[in-house]
């Protein structure tokens, strides 16, 4: 048994004709970090926005964000996926499902995969949010009560400072889930990092350099990122308080 | 907006559960067994004295753990047939079914997602549980099959099935390798039929029921180990 080793093919030209194939994984690298910081937004704002809701005094606001980290954590990604690329534009009034469907190449897969991407982060976002807050002694919210505060002044200026530098952590290895579930978006025709592997591997046959390069691709990406999450724990601890060394835990 | 014709779930159901569903089940309950049984040799490796066992296994669970189970389930699929020659010493990579090599995908991939979690339950045992183990003159197979092991199960039994329940989610991924499973029963009535919307709507219902109402068990058992405690 034997495979033929052939690295060189990573400079050789690729099916589009015009790059090479390590270019083409470049691209497919681009394409992932666009799809992971864009999904990365709406996951930010929308998981805090929730996670804050599940923890104020109003019952109902609470079960809305309740049930909707339910809807979106029990429901896989592929799936979640499907419903944003093959069902909305069906569902919805069919001159915007046109519209949607018209989308050019790229962006016709980009956009789905970067709405469903960024709810999916946003419920898992939402929990965490939801545990940093609750995880402040109860008479933080209490004194900002006391002290004549509104319930938003006392989560700008008191609880929302606090908490999240205790969910940056969690939140780092948050977004390298990110990172790598934007692979899932290979499935509604998004070619992103693990697409670009594919496609050179089906194209060349030279199966194991494809997923190497890919796979060393996605390491670098990893360590970049959480170096850079660390150094920006750093940056933001305040001296005293829960810094990075007591809020280890990404890994 | 079209009509919808719901009779279509009616008229695939027995396909959609007795072939998709089973398989689905079949691979989550398979691949969770045997990543059990490797996550926690891996987590014993792990915390193992012998510095090369412990790099080894660390290595493997960072390297699982960096890269997304996509390009896993791709990498298993071309690598299995060349380990499997080389294993029985055959010239030719060897024919691996789709469906043999998720299996081994999925537990090698959630093996190292479950050993971290075996790795915390050990480490949740007190050091001196473990001396006095030996101090009675059990050796480490005994210590840890006797006195650690079955604490740190029991500890972490609801980490591990809501780990497993992911693992349920994340079997629709051998889609990619157009395996009938539950999604790809789905998604073949849909295309034959011409029903997206109804038949991805009902998969992501059932999926929904299914993950909910197994989450809500988990929640009830670790109140009850809690009290246990």
């Amino acid at each position: 048994m034997k495979y033929n080793w052939n690295w060189g093919i990573l400079w050789q030209t690729s099916a589009d004709g015009h790059t090479t194939w390590i270019m083409t994984l470049i691209h497919g690298l681009g394409w992932t970090l666009l799809t992971a910081l864009c999904a990365g937004v709406i996951a930010l704002l929308l998981g805090s926005i929730i996670g804050v809701i599940r923890t104020t005094p109003n019952k109902w606001a609470v079960r809305f964000g309740n049930a909707y980290v339910e809807l979106f954590r029990n429901i896989p990604l592929l799936v979640q996926l499907f419903l944003w690329y093959f069902v909305l534009p069906e569902v919805v009034p069919k001159a915007v499902g046109d519209l949607l469907k018209s989308m050019a190449p790229p962006w016709g897969s980009f956009v789905p995969a970067v709405i469903g991407l960024g709810l999916f982060t946003s419920a898992r976002v939402a929990e965490q949010v939801r545990a940093g807050i609750q995880a402040l002694a109860r008479g933080q919210g209490m004194a900002g009560t006391a002290l004549g505060l509104t319930l938003p002044q006392t989560y700008r200026y008191v609880l929302l400072p606090m908490a999240f530098r205790i969910v940056l952590p969690p939140l780092t290895s948050e977004t390298m889930n990110l990172i790598k579930n934007t692979s899932v978006a290979l499935t509604i025709g998004l070619v992103e990092l693990t697409a670009a592997g594919r496609s050179l591997q089906e194209y060349t046959f030279q199966v194991f350099e494809a997923f190497t390069a890919a796979t060393v691709i996605y390491i670098i990406v990893n360590l970049t990122t959480v170096n850079l999450m660390r150094w920006f724990e750093k940056r933001i601890a305040i001296p005293g308080f829960i810094g990075p060394q007591v809020a280890e835990g990404a890994h | 907006m079209e009509a919808f014709d719901w009779n279509v779930i009616n008229r695939s159901f027995v396909y959609l559960f007795k072939e998709g569903m089973t398989f689905t089940l079949t691979l989550t309950g398979l691949a969770a067994a045997g990543g059990i049984v490797f996550g926690t040799l891996l987590a014993m490796m792990r915390l193992s004295s012998f510095k090369w066992l412990s790099l080894a296994a660390t290595g493997y669970v960072n390297l699982m753990r960096s890269i997304p189970l996509l390009l896993v389930i791709f990498w298993f699929y071309f690598l299995v047939p060349y380990i499997g020659a080389w294993i029985t010493g055959a010239s030719r990579p060897i024919q691996v079914g789709a469906i043999a090599s998720s299996v081994i995908t999925f537990t090698m991939f959630e093996a190292a997602y479950y050993s971290e979690i075996m790795r915390a339950g050990i480490q949740s045992i007190p050091r001196g549980q473990v001396w006095a183990g030996y101090a009675l003159g059990l050796d480490y197979w005994q210590t840890m099959g006797k006195v650690v092991l079955p604490q740190a199960f029991r500890n972490m039994i609801p980490i591990l099935l809501t780990q497993t329940i992911i693992l349920f989610q994340d079997t629709s991924l051998v889609y990619v390798l157009s395996i009938t499973d539950f999604l790809g029963a789905a998604s073949k009535i849909a295309q034959r039929d011409g029903r997206l919307v109804e038949m991805y709507l009902f998969a992501a219902l059932v999926y929904f029921v299914v993950s909910f109402a197994l989450s809500l068990l988990v929640k009830q058992l670790q109140r009850k180990i809690a009290i246990i405690r």
